[in-house]
C-alpha cells in the first residue's frame, strides 16, 4: 500500500523538498477522494486547507448572479488547488467544485502555518512553490483576459 | 505557369466549423489538375471582384485531387468566400512558402501546438503524423479556443483521442457549465504533455502572443529554440517576396516563412518596430 509519505514525495509540489521537511508535511497530510459534481470549497468560507491532485479535475468558479457559476480554471493531475490558506484571512476567493472523479492530498493549512512559524525553512520552501504557482496561474489569467483569439485570422 | 497569375478552381462544397469559420474544398475546373503542397504551406485565393487573400492549407497532402482550406470569416474577402456557393470558381495561386519540418521531426517525439484557427495550418501535419505514425515517437496534440463552440474539427479531434500513441489536449479560454474538459490558456496544457523535451520537435501556430508564451514554457520544460518552429503572419500581397508588404525585418514572410525555426527569427520578434 502506498504511504502518504511516498505519494507526497512523488507530487511535483513537493519534489525536492529536505526529508525533514517533507516529514512535517505528511504530519498535516490525509489522502482523500471527490466524486464528480461535489462542491469542495465556497467563495468566502475558512480555508484551513490545500489540495495536491493526483488524479481527475477540479474547476476554480466564481459565482455571479447575473451568470452564475463561471468556470474560471480547471486543475488536474500535478497540480495544486489552493493558496486562500497561506494569505490572512485565510478564506476561499473562489468555489471548488470536483468535475471528474478526483483523489488528492489534502494539506491542513492551519497546521502547516504552526510549522511554518516554528521552522521558517519549511516555511520559505512553502512560499516559494506556492509563489510559483500563483505566478503561473497569474501570467495564465492576463493570457486569458487579452482574448488572443478574438482578432486572429 | 507563371506564379502571378490565379488558376481557377471551383468550390466542392463548403461547410461551417463555427459560427465564424468555415472550410470549403475545391476542385480543378478542367477536372484533371493535380495539387501537390507540404504541411505549413499557404495558397493565395481569390475572390473575383473582391480581392486577394492568403490562406494556410488544411487538407491532407496525400490527396491531391483536392485542396480544402479553412478561413475564419473576418474581412471583406473571408466575408465573401464564406457565402461562394457549390460550383464557383475563385483564382488560385500557389502552394507559396516555407513547411513544417515533417521529415525531422522523424524518429523524436512530436508536439503540435495551435491556438484558434493556428490548427488549420497544422492540421496537414496531423495527416501526415496518421499516415506515418511509426516513424514518430511520442505525438502530442495541444489545442486552445476561445469557447467550446469555437473549436474546429471538432469530429476529428475527438477520433484523435482514440489514437494509441497520440495524446490529444484541448483547452478553452471560456466556458459555460455544460462543458467539462479544460478551462485555461493553452500553454497550461505542455506541463500535462508527456515528451522528451531533449529529443522532441515543437510546432506551434497560433496568435503572436500565444506563441511567445508557448515558447516560453517550452523552455522551461528544456526545450531548445532549434527544436521549435512557429509559423508568422504577416500581410502578404504578391506571395514572392517581391511586394515588400509582409517584410519581417531581412526576411519575407511569404517566402522565408511562413514557417521558421525559432531560432532564425527569435531576436527579431524583440523589435517592436518591425
Amino acid at each position: 500500500m502506498e504511504t502518504v509519505q511516498r505519494i507526497l514525495a512523488d507530487h511535483p509540489f513537493v519534489r525536492g523538498l529536505k526529508d525533514c521537511h517533507l516529514e512535517l508535511l505528511v504530519g498535516c497530510a490525509s489522502n482523500i477522494r471527490f466524486e464528480a459534481g461535489q462542491l469542495l470549497f465556497r467563495e468566502g468560507e475558512e480555508a484551513n486547507r490545500f489540495y495536491l491532485i493526483r488524479e481527475g479535475k477540479v474547476a476554480v468558479e466564481l459565482f455571479s448572479a447575473e451568470r452564475g457559476p463561471i468556470n474560471i480554471l480547471t486543475l488536474g493531475e500535478g497540480e495544486v488547488l489552493g493558496w486562500s490558506w497561506l494569505v490572512p484571512p485565510y478564506r476561499w476567493r473562489f468555489d471548488g467544485r470536483v468535475i471528474e472523479s478526483t483523489r488528492a492530498i489534502a494539506l491542513d493549512g492551519k497546521c502547516l502555518r504552526e510549522k511554518s512559524e516554528r521552522d521558517h525553512d519549511l516555511g520559505y520552501e512553502l512560499l516559494k512553490r506556492i509563489a510559483h504557482t500563483m505566478a503561473e496561474r497569474l501570467q495564465a489569467t492576463r493570457l486569458q483576459l487579452l482574448n488572443v483569439y478574438e482578432l486572429h485570422t | 505557369m507563371h506564379p502571378m497569375v490565379p488558376q481557377p478552381w471551383c468550390i466542392r462544397r463548403l461547410w461551417w466549423e463555427t459560427a465564424d469559420t468555415f472550410t470549403f474544398e475545391l476542385k480543378p475546373v478542367n477536372g484533371s489538375t493535380k495539387f501537390h503542397f507540404l504541411p505549413g504551406q499557404f495558397n493565395m485565393l481569390y475572390v473575383f471582384g473582391v480581392g486577394e487573400v492568403p490562406i494556410s492549407v488544411s487538407g491532407d497532402p496525400a490527396k491531391a485531387e483536392r485542396i480544402i482550406h479553412t478561413v475564419r470569416s473576418v474581412g471583406p474577402v473571408t466575408r465573401a468566400m464564406g457565402s461562394l456557393k457549390r460550383g464557383t470558381q475563385l483564382g488560385l495561386r500557389g502552394p507559396f512558402g516555407t513547411c513544417w519540418p515533417v521529415e525531422q521531426a522523424a524518429g523524436k517525439d512530436l508536439l503540435i501546438i495551435a491556438g484558434g484557427i493556428g490548427l488549420a495550418p497544422l492540421r496537414p501535419v496531423v495527416y501526415e503524423v496518421l499516415s506515418r505514425r511509426q516513424i514518430f515517437g511520442r505525438t502530442c496534440l495541444l489545442y486552445g479556443a476561445r469557447t467550446p463552440d469555437d473549436i474546429l474539427y471538432t469530429k476529428e479531434l475527438s477520433n484523435l483521442g482514440k489514437e494509441v500513441n497520440l495524446q490529444t489536449l484541448l483547452t478553452v479560454d471560456r466556458a459555460g457549465q455544460d462543458w467539462t474538459g479544460n478551462v485555461g490558456v493553452v500553454t497550461r496544457l505542455i506541463a500535462k504533455a508527456q515528451f522528451d523535451p531533449g529529443n522532441a520537435v515543437a510546432m506551434v501556430c497560433g496568435p503572436e502572443v500565444m506563441m511567445r508564451f508557448t515558447i516560453r514554457e517550452l523552455q522551461r520544460r528544456g526545450m531548445r529554440t532549434d527544436s521549435i518552429y512557429i509559423s508568422m503572419e504577416r500581410n502578404m500581397k504578391c506571395a514572392l517576396g517581391f511586394c515588400g508588404h509582409c517584410q519581417f525585418g531581412p526576411t519575407f514572410i511569404c517566402k522565408d516563412g511562413p514557417v521558421f525555426r525559432y531560432n532564425k527569427i527569435q531576436h527579431l520578434l524583440t523589435i517592436r518596430e518591425i
